[in-house]
């Protein structure tokens, strides 16, 4: 094993008798190679197919919302809303989706009864990381600023020019349910 | 030789007869000439639907027309959830909910429970609210109707 170690730090600190204009474009090609490789991966896992292999009732649900229908065709995906796009946020999240891996290894929400019965604590997951990161998948396409409060309800203008206005309350405290079914909603805030 | 024949003419006659079911078909079909809500369209006949009516996202309250007609709703409800999980409605609707909400309160009548006793939450049969309130379309009557509240909602 040392040996191996050794020869391999001789062959990398002696220097190559290849032009160096050759390393060069060797070591461009490479990076071109293996970074189109990372991230041509990393947006396969963001895709709605991979999604779906492990959470399939869950992509049911969100078909008759209006974020998977509606008039214009305008469409929110999986990794949309559950995915920073932000690059650094994106690698930390998918570090911690490997989490999940585990769990689909064990199977702890492969049949609908032991879904239904962790529905809580995943919703309950997801609204608070969006809590802490401002709801910033929902602002990715929502707006504040390009908001046309004459375009909505009289209830939402009230919502929205006061608590969201002043940043007491983020979109998911009021948003919820909106592209999946709720868990029980006994003692969570507002129902 | 002569039972052969008497097969086929017993064939023959079988088959010219009109067979009771084709005869009791027409007679399914047939409206019959009258005049419904799908015009004069032959029953088997596959008619164009109406397009879908749309709801309004947001009205003026709507008036009652008789005094126990439950209240209609005056907002578009689409992908509200209203299941053994989560109630949409009463969460802006329900006693808690409405002063801070500026929403209409849910009756206390939907506290009792159909023995007259009055519970602390709302009584499981008038859970679901859209079982008796429904929003209104943007849709004209389907024919003339010429009920007119009682004058005390006039």
């Amino acid at each position: 094993m040392l040996k191996l170690l050794k020869r391999l730090w001789f062959i990398m600190k002696t220097p190559s008798s290849a032009a160096f204009g050759f390393i060069l474009f060797l070591g461009f090609a490479g990076g071109i190679i293996f970074w189109g490789g990372f991230n041509t991966g990393m947006e396969a896992t963001n895709t709605e197919e991979f999604c779906s292999g492990c959470h399939a009732p869950i992509v049911k649900e969100i078909q008759e919302t209006i974020h998977y229908s509606n008039r214009s065709g305008v469409r929110a995906i999986c990794s949309d809303c559950h995915v920073p796009h932000n690059w650094t946020d994106k690698i930390v999240r998918k570090v911690q989706a490997s989490k999940e891996l585990v769990a689909f290894a064990m199977g702890t929400i492969n049949t609908q009864e032991k879904f239904e019965e962790r529905r809580a604590y995943l919703a309950n997951r997801e609204w608070h990381r969006m809590k802490a990161n401002n709801s910033q998948e929902c602002r990715n396409c929502h707006e504040f600023d390009f908001m046309d409060f004459s375009e909505q309800r009289a209830l939402s203008v009230k919502q929205h020019s006061t608590a969201l206005a002043s940043g007491d309350k983020t979109c998911v405290d009021c948003h919820k349910g909106i592209a999946h079914q709720l868990p029980d909603m006994k003692g969570v805030e507002g129902w | 030789m002569k039972k052969l024949l008497t097969v086929i003419a017993a064939g023959i006659v079988a088959l010219s007869a009109s067979p009771a079911w084709s005869s009791d078909s027409d007679i399914i079909t047939d409206n019959g000439g009258v005049l419904s809500l799908r015009g004069y369209e032959q029953v088997s006949d596959i008619n164009k639907s109406e397009a879908m009516k749309r709801v309004p996202r947001d009205q003026q309250l709507i008036d009652r027309e008789y005094i126990q007609q439950p209240p209609l709703i005056p907002h578009s409800i689409r992908g509200y959830q209203v299941n053994t999980n989560a109630n949409k409605c009463l969460s802006c609707h329900s006693f808690k909910n409405a002063g801070a909400m500026a929403a209409t309160k849910i009756s206390v009548t939907h506290f009792e429970t159909r023995e007259g006793e009055t519970l602390s939450d709302v009584s499981p049969r008038r859970y679901f609210c859209l079982q008796c309130h429904v929003p209104q379309a943007d849709a004209k009557p389907l024919v003339e109707n010429t009920f007119k509240p009682v004058d005390s909602l006039q």
